[in-house]
């Protein structure tokens, strides 16, 4: 991995579904501890990208490197050491619905770590703690809020001490309140050194949590900038996309 | 004959990838079967969905089916003087075909609609992403635990429905036909062979394969949403109905080849 590049990069990345060609060349990379933004019109493959990110999707041509491994000839046998360290966490939060708040949470841990049920009753309760879900335990995902869902989404993601997480559109559908709780998940992560990269609609949140902005325009990175750039004076395509004017 | 053309093509099309995935799905299973962690529990939990949950429905369907059938072959046989034939006919036609295939297509109604409606919803709400993306398989998690509670339930439950069949038969042979139930018994006894019964029971095997990983098959590859996940689960019915149905025929023959050799 170059100093220069990424703890991911992203490599002239092609994908389609059936002739409906979604990304034609998409380059980017994040530096270790940073957040992108991933933002662009409904359609435009944000969510695919995402996906492939963490091997979910496969492109057809294209090299997604994490710490300088291709993740794209992975099995899914391999993919699993990539996936203790890149976490995804779900636009719905894709809790298992037939679990506990508690279960889901103990999912990750009872798969990958020899821990004993009493270490993973703590490390729950702490967890719990961290994202404001105290109380919520043995409480079935169908019966939280949108908002609380998303939280616990995280949550889990969370559980395996990920170095990156991959965000999809996490304050999407969400009142103010939740949303801030959210941002300060995000931020609180980046604190501990996660990088991340978050795809979302939402600049307020963009602004609050990211380091830098792609616009994902025509299959393509159409424009990047740091947060600081755009705060100043938000550059073409991207100004047109923020203030509605261009999809 | 291009408007037919293209609704066959389609089918075509529709059959050889459904063949190509099922097959995928199968060598997965077998393949991850004897790889890594075992998850007993899950095992556990659907032979209870699938088997014990089942019971009801099979005891009833067995049960009528063998009060049916004693009734119209009594009758029909009586005017030949052939009642007394009624035990072993019925035993036999329970033992090697009825018990089986009933007890299959009773199963692939309740059973494969249910597998593939939850696996169909977990593909829509992403949590079979969400088992991949937590690096664990969904063929362990969710695919295996099926089709091996199908593959331990479904013999069981056509070994019970053999024996509620022909008491069944029993019941409407001492009441309808006047029979005497202890000469039923003994008839059942003396003329049903255990190769009777291992025909039977040895298609149940390929029976719980016919159900479960077809149904697998069609709620792995929900796509479009909820309205998707209906659609799988008429065609999980549907597809193991015909496999069981259709391959019936072809095990019955070989097995018939297989008694004949040994």
């Amino acid at each position: 991995m170059s100093e220069k590049k990424g703890f991911i990069e992203v490599i002239d990345f092609h994908k389609s579904f059936g002739s409906k060609k979604v990304h034609q060349g998409v380059n980017f990379f994040v530096r270790k501890g940073e957040c992108l933004g991933l933002i662009g019109g409904s359609g435009t493959g944000k969510s695919v990208l995402l996906r492939s990110l963490v091997g979910l999707e496969k492109p057809e041509r294209g090299q997604i490197l994490i710490e300088g491994v291709d993740i794209v000839p992975m099995k899914e046998r391999q993919l699993v050491e990539i996936r203790k360290k890149v976490a995804y966490a779900f636009q719905g939060g894709a809790l298992f619905d037939s679990m506990t708040v508690f279960e889901n949470l103990a999912y990750p841990l009872r798969e990958h770590f020899g821990f004993s049920e009493k270490e993973i009753h703590k490390q729950i309760m702490e967890q719990l703690k961290e994202f404001g879900l105290e109380g919520s335990e043995k409480t079935l995902p169908g019966n939280l809020s949108g908002g609380m869902q998303k939280r616990v989404g995280l949550a889990r993601a969370m559980m395996m001490h990920p170095e990156v997480v991959l965000y999809d559109e996490p304050t999407a559908g969400l009142d103010p309140y939740n949303t801030k709780r959210i941002q300060e998940s995000i931020l609180s992560l980046k604190e501990k050194g996660v990088t991340s990269i978050l795809v979302t609609h939402d600049m307020p949140t963009v602004y609050a949590v990211c380091d830098k902005v792609a616009l994902l325009q025509q299959g393509r990175i159409g424009e990047q900038y740091t947060i600081e750039k755009l705060r100043q004076e938000p550059p073409g395509a991207m100004s047109q996309f923020i203030n509605g004017e261009s999809a | 004959m291009n408007n037919l053309a293209l609704p066959f093509t389609v089918f075509l099309k529709e059959i050889l990838l459904f063949i190509g995935g099922v097959g995928l799905l199968f060598r997965d299973v077998v393949r991850e079967l004897f790889k890594g962690r075992f998850y007993w529990r899950l095992v556990s939990e659907q032979i209870y969905q699938i088997g014990m949950r089942s019971l009801p429905l099979i005891v009833i369907t067995a049960m009528s089916i063998g009060m049916v059938m004693s009734l119209q072959f009594g009758l029909g046989l009586e005017k030949f003087g052939g009642k007394l034939y009624v035990p072993k006919l019925l035993a036999v036609t329970i033992l090697r075909e009825m018990g089986p295939v009933f007890t299959s297509l009773m199963l692939a109604a309740r059973v494969g609609a249910g597998i593939a409606s939850e696996i169909g919803s977990m593909v829509v709400t992403q949590q079979v992403d969400a088992i991949r993306a937590l690096g664990t398989s969904p063929i362990k998690k969710i695919v295996i635990p099926r089709v091996l509670a199908c593959l331990i339930t479904l013999p069981m439950l056509v070994t019970l429905a053999n024996i509620v069949g022909n008491l069944g038969g029993l019941i409407v042979g001492a009441l309808e036909l006047n029979l005497d139930p202890n000469f039923y018994l003994l008839k059942i006894m003396s003329t049903s062979s255990i190769q009777d019964y291992l025909s039977g029971f040895g298609k149940s095997f390929f029976f719980a394969l016919f159900i479960a990983v077809p149904s697998c098959y069609f709620g792995l590859n929900v796509k479009n949403g909820t309205k998707e996940v209906g659609i799988a689960t008429t065609k999980a019915v549907v597809t193991s109905s015909i496999l069981i149905v259709v391959g019936d025929f072809f095990l019955s023959k070989l097995f018939w080849i297989f008694e004949k050799m040994i």
